[in-house]
């Protein structure tokens, strides 16, 4: 196996707990995003788009669609004789095995992985957040501040701050201090979850950790705090951008609403940075006569015959006559019966909202999330 | 159990559409928002579960070749068989075949490699979404030396004015192939026959100097050949001329064809390609019309047909009018009756109207200024 400079660690195992049924049966890196992506393609993308063409992925959660999305990385031009990517499930061994329990471990049990290629870098990333990055700015960042790790930051808002962790740095960025979760953050330079590591000197953190029973295994929790107690060279790396962490329904709304406004923060359109996915085979959209359509994004086989605002259709949503859509995301095979009202809610895939349903989050709730479990529940006109 | 190979002869297509075929042979025009004509006997093909697939084609086939690559798209990329795009490489100092028997005399190689023992054979001018199989199984019920792929047309136009009718009897036996014009059963090139009796006549036409191998090879032998016919229904189009291009694109916007034509048996497969969904923007006003991804639209758009990354600016209005990939219709724009060719660029301000029946066409990557 060559070597190779970097390689890149994808952690795309979480749960997602607090997508509640949007992660049903799914990993959140999985979840339909902006009409035609799944979250995961756009640090996949990035991968791509970067140049770091040696990807491991780590899965294990429902990992079914995740794993067919992936595939052997054909969308994004991954799939290659050497490198490539490679999913990095959990496995026993001769001397058994477990579940990842962390961050951390999920990348200590990999180290034959990444010891293949001999690299001098590793970065680590998760495929839960929407965002453009190229990660040879950060490696070259990492480079020359002969750094023994990077953590790309992004500013949040101060009221936001205590849910991220947060880096205080002196002046030149040296970070001196993590607090993951602060109650009172001195600071509002979050972490995103973005990092870049000497291996060698990752490798052996991670060994001394996996010893350590009552460690949690994770890279925020555990190694960036023993790095910074050890006074290695830590560094932050800001970035300037849109960078959004879809952990929540709230969040996950917001994000595909975003996507319909910044077209220069994070854009779909933009032909420098593509973020790719697989294309069906479904004809171009119909629509008829008597249609209403706004600011949305549509995609291949949908059939629209009523009003459309502000909302994303994934790929062949049928929406009738007399209905009405706004502020929503529909996944793919919706079909939404006439004479209907969809306001604020993510519709899931394969649901069928009969004629005649209302279906409307109040302003400054979480938007409701429909399946064909509860579409009964919460529809009444 | 037995299986077809499949042959797309491009040999004796006309390039009929003017400013449409200049750069590109007729069955890489294309069609309906996101497809080229070829799309459509391929994945029929393909749906027929024909595994090995050659394309005879001599002129302007670099953009055919360009969108078929390795035939990935239509799942023919395989280990054995796929797709073969055979293009005049030809050199035999013993040939003396003429016309499309030079390429069947050049590649007997793929007749005799593949393992298949029936060839179905096809052009790309007629659309349809059918599955041969039951064609096929006929065929081999009825013991035909060929069978044709017919098609009942309810109007007849123009475009049916080259194709050929077949005179039948009541069991299906054709007892002659005619141009006809008011015969509604027409022949929609699409035939079976056995490899040994193909390869027999391709041999006998080559000696006696033919050079065309349906009409001297099958027409002529009418009398010793058993032609078996079977009649494909459904939605169908003949697409050989600039009008016939246009009316059939927009005869799609009425949704009955367009689900007829795309929403039976499986989907029709094109070229993959990576455009994000459509966007439409706060003033869009989009009525009647078939869109593919990757559009932006800012402006009117009426009974359209607008293929990937069409770009539609404030003000402007597209009305019956079919837009190739990746044009852009500037500010204050109006078109009505215009088939723009991809790529391009229509300035701010003007006005182009077509007719119904002779529509305005733009050839591929001019600006309009």
């Amino acid at each position: 196996m060559g070597k190779k400079e970097c390689v890149g660690m994808l952690l795309a195992g979480g749960e997602g707990k607090r997508l509640g049924l949007l992660t049903k049966d799914l990993a959140k890196p999985a979840v339909h995003f902006g009409g035609k992506y799944r979250i995961i393609d756009f640090t996949l993308s990035n991968c791509a788009n970067s140049g770091i063409h040696t990807v491991g992925v780590l899965t294990q959660y429902s990992p079914l669609e995740l794993n067919k999305h992936i595939g052997i990385g054909k969308p994004w031009d991954l799939d290659r004789q050497e490198d490539g990517v490679s999913i990095l499930s959990p496995y026993t061994a001769k001397k058994g095995g477990s579940w990842y329990s962390g961050t951390a471990d999920a990348i200590y049990q990999n180290i034959h992985f990444i010891d293949r290629y001999d690299p001098e870098y590793i970065l680590v990333i998760s495929g839960d957040h929407i965002y453009q990055m190229n990660y040879q700015k950060l490696l070259k960042h990492h480079k020359e501040q002969e750094a023994d790790a990077t953590i790309s930051v992004i500013e949040v808002p101060w009221d936001e701050a205590s849910r991220f962790g947060i880096l205080n740095t002196t002046d030149d960025l040296r970070i001196y201090e993590f607090d993951e979760k602060p109650a009172k953050p001195k600071n509002n330079l979050a972490s995103m979850g973005i990092y870049i590591f000497n291996w060698k000197a990752l490798k052996s953190y991670l060994l001394e950790d996996a010893k350590n029973p009552t460690s949690s295994h994770d890279f925020g929790k555990d190694i960036i705090p023993a790095m910074v107690a050890d006074d290695r060279r830590l560094f932050a790396y800001q970035f300037e951008g849109y960078w959004k962490d879809v952990g929540t329904v709230q969040s996950y709304w917001e994000a595909n609403m975003d996507l319909l406004e910044l077209d220069e923060m994070v854009s779909l359109s933009n032909r420098e940075w593509r973020t790719y996915s697989h294309d069906s085979n479904y004809p171009p959209q119909y629509i008829n006569g008597n249609t209403n359509i706004t600011n949305s994004y549509i995609n291949s086989g949908c059939w629209i015959r009523g009003t459309v605002e502000r909302s994303i259709l994934f790929e062949n949503v049928e929406v009738d006559s007399k209905s009405t859509i706004r502020q929503s995301i529909l996944h793919p095979r919706v079909k939404i019966g006439e004479n209907s009202v969809i306001e604020r809610a993510i519709i899931k895939e394969d649901t069928v909202v009969p004629p005649n349903s209302y279906i409307c989050t109040p302003e400054g709730e979480e938007p409701f999330v429909i399946d064909n479990e509860n579409v009964g529940v919460v529809t009444v006109k | 159990m037995e299986s077809m190979m499949g042959l797309i002869n491009l040999e004796h297509e006309h390039d009929f559409l003017n400013e449409l075929t200049y750069f590109r042979c007729g069955a890489a025009v294309p069609f309906a928002g996101r497809y080229r004509l070829i799309d459509f006997t391929l994945s029929n093909m393909v749906r027929s579960d024909v595994q090995d697939i050659a394309i005879f084609t001599r002129n302007k086939y670099r953009s055919l070749m360009d969108h078929l690559g390795t035939g990935a798209d239509w799942e023919l990329d395989r280990r054995h068989g796929g797709l073969f795009i055979l293009p005049p490489d030809w050199n035999d100092p013993t040939d003396i075949s003429k016309g499309d028997l030079s390429h069947f005399h050049n590649n007997r190689d793929y007749f005799n490699r593949g393992k298949s023992n029936y060839v179905i054979i096809s052009g790309s001018q007629y659309l349809s979404n059918a599955d041969y199989k039951d064609a096929f199984d006929y065929h081999l019920e009825r013991g035909a030396d060929v069978t044709l792929i017919t098609t009942r047309v309810k109007e007849l136009g123009p475009e049916h004015e080259p194709c050929q009718r077949i005179v039948q009897d009541d069991q299906g036996w054709v007892s002659d192939i005619t141009n006809e014009l008011n015969n509604t059963n027409v022949y929609t090139g699409v035939y079976i026959i056995s490899k040994s009796l193909l390869m027999e006549l391709v041999d006998e036409c080559i000696a006696h100097h033919k050079d065309h191998f349906f009409l001297h090879g099958i027409k002529d032998n009418l009398e010793r050949l058993n032609i078996q016919t079977f009649e494909h229904t459904g939605y169908s189009a003949f697409i050989n001329s600039v009008e016939s291009f246009y009316r059939n694109n927009m005869n799609l916007l009425n949704p009955e064809n367009y689900k007829e034509l795309f929403y039976q048996n499986s989907f029709i497969k094109t070229k993959i390609s990576n455009e994000p969904p459509t966007k439409y923007n706060d003033i869009s006003e989009v009525k009647d019309s078939l869109l593919a991804n990757g559009c932006e639209i800012n402006g009117e758009v009426e009974n359209s047909i607008l293929f990937r990354g069409v770009k539609v600016k404030p003000g402007a209005k597209v009305i019956n009018s079919v837009i190739m990939q990746r044009c852009t219709i500037e500010e204050g724009v109006h078109l009505e009756n215009v088939i723009l060719d991809k790529d391009v660029t229509v300035t701010e301000g003007q006005t182009f109207i077509g007719s119904h029946e002779k529509p305005f066409v733009v050839a591929k990557r001019k600006v309009m200024s």
